[in-house]
């Protein structure tokens, strides 16, 4: 047993707070700023203590931004829909592709394997920008831009490569044994690879998936450049908030807030269960 | 020959390229009979596996056909071979409770539930797993592992059934009760099973006939009994036997009434031509040097022999183990009784004709055994 002496307990304390503060003084920052005008939000100095007002959260909700200047609408509320539409579908095609790609990677090595499978991660090296000006010409030309199937699509630049690496990695710490002991009690490799390889790399998946899930919600450029203003998610929208009257700080903090939260919902919730599944796994034999 | 059994036919395993590739078994060919149970011996990177896994159909064969109950099967998925196998890693499926592991084995051939229950609560009585039944695989021993892999491979009626390694994990008291149990069931079920095994105390104890493996070749297939008496070459010889064969280099010359062998500093093994037949001596005759092998329990101490300096001498509670030096080499004899010696005490050495295994010198295979031609 290893005593810790109290002075040694403190430093720990107050370098575990400083680290602590030093993450979230920006979001906790964000959430207040969220309750707030902007006049108390630009005051100098900075108060912490304000009358929290819903008004930037209703601006949002309803649409209407109401600033000196006069109204404004805000598709805040489609940004937001689009945001979880392109993300959901994005992961969930990079699922049906990627899984089945890993686990052929994982299992069997083909000639050319490992080149296909880097080919692949490499979509993730190159700047966006550079991809995105062809991209964009390709995509008028083909009738793809400023649709929702060309914005899936370039989406699996970011979601695709992700999913096939780190799921590729958990199956092939599965014993393949596993797998044989399946198929030679009368399966065909299909059913093994959805009764036994599947669920066995399902923590895997998940993880793998939620990742996607973040990089694609986060992604910026990719729709700036080829989304118009319905086909728009959140991350874009927020450049609404720039208007010719001024900068609408408390809806930007609002809308942050709304933004994170489905993300960190999900983060929180499948965080449970990955580590639920991890430690249920233990696979390897 | 019965066609019910497995055939392989010059098999052969690249790993890689055909011809280029790592040659992990070369020109394998083997029958074995319906309701035998064969032992694949040999010592790590020697094929066995490799074999294994060719005729469960995880690895490709190179060349060559596997036939099993009278059908071509080294093309067929292995779902479609009817074969059942214990893996040395056990690979039980973790989600699965140990009942449903083994219970899960018998899922293709649909059987009414009471019916397995009955399958699996006999099999876990005979492996001794009955109180883990209701436990998952993360939660018991490696022994209990073993014991539970291989409890899902015999429930099964397949026409074949190959265990890897089946009780490596096992203590040796349990071991040696399992295996006659295993036996028993083998054979009172009429199964045809290939064990693979690097311990030859299993492979005697288990297998009807052995297959000795070594570099990818098979080096001897036949009777626990026959390899032992009649070892095919120098490797079979030194490798399945406990303590190993002692083996010397030897000049051999047969003159009118005598063949005599002569040994590093000088020892002379003499011996009368009618110890040995014709044949032999006509061979003996065509050779300079042989490999001269005798077992360490046909080891005589006896009057008159050759003096030999003990370097090791062992009492392991019921028979001792010596060592002496003996024609530059070392000579190893077991005794039954407790032998007092010293270190450096002179015993005399006996080779009687009848114990002597002779090999050839250059090829290492097996010129004779005793008086009769190899």
């Amino acid at each position: 047993m290893e005593t810790t002496s109290t002075l040694e307990k403190t430093l720990r304390l107050l370098a575990l707070t400083l680290v602590v503060i030093f993450f979230m003084f920006p979001i906790v920052w964000i959430f207040l700023m969220s309750f707030q005008t902007n006049e108390t939000i630009l005051r100098i100095p900075p108060q912490v203590i304000f009358e929290p007002t819903l008004s930037n959260y209703t601006a949002l909700i309803t649409g209407k931004l109401t600033s000196a200047a006069g109204t404004l609408d805000i598709a805040f509320m489609k940004n937001l829909g689009n945001s979880v539409f392109l993300s959901v579908t994005s992961v969930a095609l990079a699922l049906v592709l990627g899984v089945p790609a890993a686990y052929a990677f994982a299992r069997h090595k083909f000639k050319g394997s490992e080149d296909i499978a880097f080919t692949l991660l490499s979509f993730r090296f190159a700047p966006p920008l550079l991809v995105l000006l062809p991209l964009t010409q390709y995509f008028q030309w083909l009738g793809l831009a400023n649709t929702y199937i060309g914005l899936i699509w370039v989406y699996q630049l970011i979601c695709l490569p992700l999913i096939l690496w780190i799921v590729r990695g958990y199956f092939e710490d599965i014993s393949a044994d596993v797998e044989y002991a399946y198929r030679i009690a009368g399966h065909s490799w299909f059913a093994t690879f959805r009764r036994i390889a599947l669920p066995l790399a399902g923590p895997g998946i998940a993880a793998a998936g939620l990742l996607a899930f973040i990089f694609a919600w986060n992604n910026f450029v990719f729709a700036l450049v080829l989304a118009s203003a319905d086909k728009q998610p959140v991350t874009v929208g927020a450049l609404a908030f720039v208007t010719s009257s001024g900068i609408q700080y408390g809806q930007i903090a609002a809308a942050i807030v709304l933004s994170v939260t489905p993300t960190l919902a999900l983060a929180l919730y499948a965080q449970r269960y990955l580590v639920e599944g991890l430690s249920l796994g233990a696979v390897k034999g | 020959m019965s066609g019910a059994g497995l055939q392989i036919k010059g098999v052969d395993k690249f790993y890689g390229p055909v011809d280029y590739g790592v040659h992990a078994v070369k020109k394998l060919s083997m029958t074995i009979e319906k309701g035998e149970i064969v032992a694949l011996l040999g010592s790590s990177g020697c094929g066995k596996t490799s074999t294994l896994r060719m005729i469960a159909g995880f690895e490709a064969v190179s060349r060559g056909q596997i036939s099993l109950a009278g059908r071509e099967v080294h093309t067929f998925a292995p779902v479609k071979r009817n074969v059942a196998m214990a893996f040395e890693g056990y690979s039980l499926y973790p989600p699965l409770t140990v009942r449903e592991n083994i219970a899960f084995a018998l899922k293709a051939s649909r059987l009414p539930q009471n019916v397995v229950d009955e399958k699996v609560a006999y099999i876990a009585k005979l492996l001794e797993i009955e109180d883990i039944l209701g436990r998952y695989p993360s939660s018991i021993s490696g022994g209990q592992q073993q014991r539970a892999s291989l409890g899902r491979a015999l429930i099964r009626d397949a026409d074949l059934h190959l265990l890897d390694e089946p009780m490596g994990q096992l203590e040796p008291q349990l071991r040696a009760v399992l295996r006659g149990r295993i036996k028993h069931y083998i054979k009172e079920k009429g199964l045809t099973a290939i064990l693979v095994t690097h311990d030859q105390t299993e492979a005697n104890a288990l297998a009807d006939r052995i297959a000795v493996m070594e570099g990818g070749v098979l080096q001897q297939f036949d009777t626990p009994q026959m390899i032992k008496e009649r070892p095919a070459n120098l490797f079979t010889g030194t490798f399945v036997g406990e303590p190993p064969m002692n083996v010397f280099d030897a000049t051999v010359t047969v003159s009118a009434d005598t063949a005599v062998f002569g040994l590093n500093e000088g020892v002379r093994l003499e011996y009368a031509v009618s110890d040995f037949s014709p044949a032999v001596l006509a061979e003996l005759r065509n050779r300079k040097k042989v490999s001269l092998g005798i077992r360490p329990y046909a080891v005589r101490r006896a009057e008159g022999g050759v003096p030999a300096k003990v370097s090791v001498s062992q009492w392991l509670g019921d028979q001792t183990h010596i060592a002496a030096d003996f024609a530059g080499g070392t000579m190893v004899l077991v005794e039954h009784d407790r032998v007092r010696l010293g270190l450096g005490d002179t015993i005399a050495l006996k080779l009687d004709p009848h114990s002597l295994h002779v090999f050839d010198g250059e090829t290492g295979v097996a010129v004779s055994h005793g008086p009769e031609l190899a």
